[in-house]
Formats: C-alpha cells, structure tokens, sequence
C-alpha cells in the first residue's frame, strides 16, 4: 500500500495540467468557472482539441484509438481536466455508445460511427427513457415492428429527457420488438436511429433553470435499417445495461465534486466569508467526505482490493458522488446569500453576463444548484441504485 | 495511490481473524473481559506477534508499519476485541520507540511485545477535552532527578498498565517521563468505560523519579502527535471492522425476522439503509487505508490531515452505523444480549477517543 501517486503518475498529471493550461480557450474556460451556458461549438473545439491529442476517448482499446491508460491515469486526467476548467467530457457518443459498439457492433458498425464519434463529426442521443420508463427501462414501449421484407424496422413512440437532442444527428435506443416476451426484459432490442429520418421530431422541453438541453423525442412510422440493429435480436436489454455500467462509473463525479468546492472556497472568500465558522466547518466536512469518496473510487477500481458487492461499486460511488455534489451546489446558494436571488437566463450566457444583477461569479449559482438537481436522478436515480446495492448486500452478507 | 495487499499482509490477517474466532465467542462480543480472560487473549495476541507488531526488531518487536496495524485493528474490530492493544502496544510502544534512549527501549519494549506488561500513555486532564499541549501536571527538577506532581484523566486502560508515559510541564517545555504505576505517590482511579472496557484517572502527588525516568524534552510534540495519530489510524480500522460485523449482523435479522407477512429485507426503506449502511462500510474501508498509508509515509503535514480526515469520518460514520443498527433491530437492539448495541457502544466510544469529530475537523479546515 502506498498513499503517493508514482513518479509516472505525477508525470502524467503534470502533462495532463500543462495541456489543458496551453489548450484551454480562455472564453470556455472562463464558462466553466462561472457555470455559464456552454455552446455546441465550446464542446466541439474543447473535445476537438482532445482527440487531436488522442485524449478524447480514454476508455475506449487502443486498436480504437484509445490512449491505452488505467484507472488511475484516467481518474487523474479527469480530475486535472475539471480543476481546470474544461467542460466536462458529454457522456452518450463517447462513454456509452462507443464502448457497446466495441463490445457488441458488427464490423461496419464499428467503421462507421467509431470514427465519427472521436471526430466529434456525430453526436449521439440517448433514446432510453420514456414517459411511462424513467429509471425503469424495462417498461419501454416505443415499438419496432419489422417489415415483411426484413430490410426495415417501423418505429413508433416516444422518448423523453434526450440531452442535447438538438445537436445530435444520430440515436441509439432502446425499442420493444417483441411484446409477447415473458419477461418484459427479454423483448427489448438496441437501434441506432438517424435523427433526420422522417417521422422523427424533436421538441425542447425548458428545464427549471432555463436551460433547454433536455428534449422530447416523438417517432412516428420512422424506418430503420435493420443493419441499425446493434447485436442480436431482443437482447437490447443487456447492452444497455453494460451502457449504465459504463456510464455510473464516470457520473460519480469527483472531480465535478473538486471543482465545485474549489469554486466554493474561492466565493466564500471573495464574499468575505472566510471566517465564517459554520460554513466553513461545512466546507471542511465536504473536504472530507470526498477525501473518502476518492480513496473508496481508487480502492474499488483498483484491482484485487474490491468489496464484496463488486457488481455495484459503481452504483455506490453514484450515489454518494452525487449526493455530495449537490450538497456543494446547496452551499454555493448560501455562500451568494441574498445574491442567489437575481435571475436570468439571458445572462447566463457569456455575451450577456454584462446584463446580470449581480457579481460574474455568481450570475449562475441558483441556476447550477437547480441543474444539479439531475445528477441523482439520470443514469438511474439514486433510489433504484440503493435498491441495487441493497440487493447485492443481502445476498452477499 | 496503491491499495494493494501482499501475501504477507493477507497471511496477518487470516491469523488475526482466526485467533479472534477462537478468543471471542460471537455472542460475548462486547461484554467486560474478566481478568482471566484478558490474561489469556493478550497472552494470545504476543505468542501472535501482534504486540510488538509495529516495535522495532532490535527491541523485541517485529518491525512492521502502520498497513500490518491496520489490518490486525480491523480484525480486532470486527469481533470488539484487542483489549489494550491501541493503547500500548501502537500509542504508548511507539512513543517509547520513538523517544526513548536505546537503554530505555531496552529496559519496556521487549516486555510490552512480549506481553509481559502494558503500558499507557497519561495525556488528558481534566477541562482539556482534547488539547493536550499545555499540561498543568508539573514536572519539577530536583537534586536527584524529578518530581512529578498533577493528575491526568481518562488514562485508557490506565488500571491494567504497570508503566505510564506521562505529559508533564517543565521549565523548558512539554517533556514525557516513564513511570511505574507502583511508584510512591502514584494513585490509580480505575473505572468501566461506556464500551466494556477500563480507563483511569491518575493521580501524581509528589511522585520522584530518577533522572533515568525522563524520556525527552526535545522532540515531544512532534512524537506525541505522531504516535497518537498511529493510535488514531488504528481506531479508525477498528471502526471498520465492527461496522463490517454490524452490517452483516444486520443483514441476517432483516433476512430472517418477518413482520407483516414477509422477512423486512423486503422493505424498501430498509433496504436504502442498508445500502447507505454498505457504502459507509466502504469509506470507512478506504478511510482506514487512507489513515494507515499516511502514518506509513511519515510526512508530518500530510499525515495530520489525512488522519484527521479519516477519524471525523470514522467517528462520524461509525456512530451512525451504530445507531441505524439498533433502530433496524427494533426493540431487541437495544437489549443486552443482542450484540448490536456492545458495537454501537464501541463505535460512540471511540469516537469520543483521541479528538471527536469536530475536534479533527478543525485540523482539516486549519489545513486547507
């Protein structure tokens, strides 16, 4: 055992620092710090930048352009990328998709959206969830029905909460191709979908801070080759949940956590709250729950030294990942006290920061605590992970 | 950061948990040892090697470090048991090991690694709460070497130790002298402590003490704190460990009790405590090696911090294991002979052991 990252480690960590430094857009990172709105075109240059670096898809194998690195290089890039001000990496193309179609996709699959995806040419929407299935993805309707002539799928239904939708020019969901399945699991196939097929149409819904990144999906007689198909036949159930596997490892944010608390500290001074000893108890108390959330992800991460409850690790730093991040952005709320309360939605874009009734730093704060309010409920909310955990737990102990 | 235990490390472990199978029967766990039975568990724990565990080879011990105590505390953890193997063996052998000249090492640290006495360190007074680096117990030279006049409080198994490490004041500053507990003038409190076990006020009236008596003047500060953050990391395994026995415990009643038609581990509500119980389970996991790499690595600042981290949490996160415990054991928790509540009882007490939760928050928050 040993507390110190290796000498290669620190190297590696010093590489990561001065490439972001270099790298960085002063007008994205300056975003990020006051968590402003970013646009398509600031995750484009910013993921651009990475790939070019051959940075952008850390875990993803080498043959597919990955960089090849382990848990701990790939905790430390995300942390020193955070701390520093890059947007965080959009989960759907590149940390769910990319590995199911390594894992499951035909050749062509493979050559022909891998590629596009580290190009940042598509963007991908996650077509998961529906009205009538949030966190209970089993009960999907959205219905796939193939043609007599087997080239086709005829897609109907509806999808809800799809980020970022209105970038995105391709979706992978999941659809129901056979309803009469025994278990409402086994009827369930994965589709990959072009958003500009007809039929397909996109309405944003506005979120409480204002923001509009989240939209509705409606699929009306949409056609999909049956080449789209990833896998075989009803066993979309099992891709997607290798998806979530993949997607609750990096929705712990830590190093969201670290940023936030960072900028928490940094506000706390500037508004003349450094001696404020009951914030700054809470602050302390913060530093330590994440010291213990970091060691508890590299500990579980790292090979040989799991729980006992291996399966849900990731469900258990989700929870407490998120549930301490939130916390954070509560207490941005009281460190800008009365200052939360002006609001605008214009202003929190950076061209029109000028407009906003407060400081820059804390023209975003109640909008950034509201956002957050997500972090617990995608990917699974937190209560359908506690029931995982308690599941393993029972039967383990 | 490296999490990985060797061969060595997993053969200590399986030992520890063996000797604990053995020395505390499940359904004792917790209860006050008898003299009889504290005989022979530490006498169990020396033909073991864990009280010279972390002493050095050259005075009796076998030399290890802060990662070998860390997993002997947790096993000791798991089954309430260990006695006064935190207070003597790693706070008071290491503060011998650490200041005392190499005829003094010579003359305790084969004896407490061998088990043939305990040791204890005399550091609280009273109205201190935690801070211990201005004692009022005067240490006062005289022709013949020292007079030691004052009291200390809540000496942890202050009544079975026949050596005290005692904090004094002298002219010159903090020093820390080694006294037999049967010396003239010396007069043991002994009392039950919230957890079973035994502590002890200590009175010092006019107690002299040869010249060889006297550890060290220089250097105290910086080894107290160095051996009671070893104490504190070691406590913090211990946390885990019974934490570890209550959630299986916990586990088992929920599966097997029923209550309206079906066993409670198919209520929601308390699967979610469940789950929040495990993934406490798991941060005190990481929290113990945390604790345990730092005292390891040495570094004085780093280690305050990360110690300091790990005790709020433990304290923290080991009472409320506790309490759920019980309240997910109904009335039985909170009954004598349900093992739960001895567990709950340990986890309060050692959270109000070596600095509480807040008292170490404020160590992290002064090092931000």
């Amino acid at each position: 055992m040993r507390l110190q990252f290796t000498a290669a480690e620190e190297a590696f960590r010093q590489e990561v620092r001065a490439f972001v430094r270099a790298k960085l857009p002063a007008d994205i990172k300056r975003k990020v710090e006051l968590g402003l709105r970013l646009e398509h075109a600031d995750y484009l240059t910013w993921f651009n930048l990475l790939e070019e670096r051959g940075w952008l898809t850390p875990g993803w194998p080498p043959e597919h352009g990955g960089p090849g690195w382990n848990h701990v290089q790939r905790y430390i890039f995300d942390e020193e990328t955070l701390l520093a001000g890059a947007p965080r990496i959009i989960a759907s193309g590149i940390q769910m998709l990319g590995p199911v179609l390594i894992a499951f996709g035909t050749p062509d699959q493979k050559a022909r959206y891998l590629p596009d995806i580290r190009a940042s040419r598509t963007w991908w929407a996650q077509g998961f969830s529906e009205p009538g299935a949030g966190s209970d993805l089993a009960a999907v309707r959205t219905t796939a029905v193939l043609e007599p002539d087997g080239k086709h799928f005829v897609v109907n239904g509806h999808k809800v909460w799809t980020s970022y939708a209105q970038w995105c020019s391709m979706m992978f969901a999941l659809v129901r191709t056979d309803p009469t399945a025994a278990k409402p699991q086994e009827g369930i196939s994965f589709l990959l979908i072009d958003m500009k097929s007809p039929g397909l149409t996109v309405r944003p819904i506005r979120m409480l801070e204002g923001g509009t990144d989240l939209n509705e999906c409606f699929l009306d007689n949409v056609r999909v080759p049956v080449e789209n198909l990833v896998g075989e036949l009803h066993k979309g159930w099992s891709y997607g949940k290798y998806l979530l596997g993949h997607e609750r490892t990096g929705i712990a944010g830590i190093g969201s956590c670290k940023q936030q608390l960072a900028r928490a500290r940094q506000l706390a001074a500037q508004q003349g709250l450094a001696d404020d000893a009951l914030l700054q108890a809470r602050l302390a108390q913060f530093e330590v729950e994440l010291i213990a959330l970091e060691a508890t992800a590299l500990r579980l991460l790292a090979p040989g030294q799991g729980s006992r409850t291996p399966a849900v690790e990731a469900s258990m730093l989700k929870v407490r990942g998120t549930e301490l991040r939130q916390a954070i952005y509560e207490t941005l709320v009281d460190i800008a006290g009365p200052d939360a309360l002006p609001f605008s939605t214009e202003a929190q874009f950076l061209e029109h920061l000028d407009e906003a009734a407060v400081a820059p730093e804390l023209t975003a704060v109640a909008a950034n605590c509201l956002d957050a309010r997500k972090v617990s409920i995608y990917g699974g909310t937190n209560e359908v992970q506690r029931n995982l955990i308690a599941r393993a737990t029972l039967e383990v102990y | 950061m490296d999490f990985a235990l060797d061969d060595d490390h997993l053969a200590l472990r399986e030992a520890v948990q063996r000797f604990c199978e053995g020395e505390y029967p499940a359904q004792h766990r917790g209860n006050p040892e008898s003299a009889e039975q504290a005989r022979q568990r530490w006498k169990g724990m020396a033909k073991l090697g864990l009280l010279g565990l972390p002493l050095p080879a050259a005075f009796g011990g076998s030399g290890q470090g802060a990662i070998e105590v860390m997993l002997a505390a947790q096993e000791l953890g798991r089954a309430l048991g260990g006695g006064a193997f935190v207070a003597s063996t790693v706070i008071a052998g290491q503060l011998l090991a650490a200041l005392g000249t190499p005829e003094q090492k010579l003359q305790w640290l084969p004896a407490l690694a061998s088990g043939e006495m305990q040791a204890a360190l005399a550091i609280a007074e009273e109205g201190q709460r935690y801070d211990w680096t201005a004692p009022r117990l005067q240490a006062t030279r005289t022709p013949r070497g020292w007079e030691l006049q004052g009291r200390k409080t809540f000496v942890l198994h202050g009544d079975s130790a026949s050596l005290f490490l005692v904090v004094a004041r002298s002219a010159t500053g903090l020093a820390v002298f080694a006294v037999d507990a049967a010396t003239p003038g010396v007069r043991v409190h002994g009392f039950d402590t919230l957890d079973g076990r035994r502590a002890a006020h200590v009175d010092f009236e006019a107690v002299t003490l040869a010249e060889a008596r006297l550890l060290a003047t220089d250097g105290v500060e910086d080894a107290i704190e160095a051996a009671l953050d070893a104490g504190i990391a070691a406590l913090c395994a211990e946390t885990a460990g019974a934490v570890e026995a209550l959630l299986a415990a916990t586990v088992d009643h929920l599966r097997t009790r029923k209550q309206f038609g079906a066993p409670l581990a198919k209520f929601q509500v308390l699967q979610h405590r469940v789950a929040d119980l495990a993934i406490d389970l798991e941060q005190l996991k990481s929290m113990a090696c945390v604790a345990a790499m730092a005292v390891a690595a040495g570094e004085p600042v780093q280690r305050r911090r990360l110690v300091s981290a790990a005790k709020v949490f433990a304290s923290q996160a080991g009472r409320r294991a506790g309490l759920a415990t019980i309240q997910m054991h109904g009335a039985m928790g909170m009954t004598d002979e349900c093992r739960v509540g001895h567990y709950a009882k340990r986890l309060i007490a050692i959270g109000q052991q070596a600095g509480d939760a807040a008292f170490h928050l404020r160590h992290v928050l002064a090092t931000n």
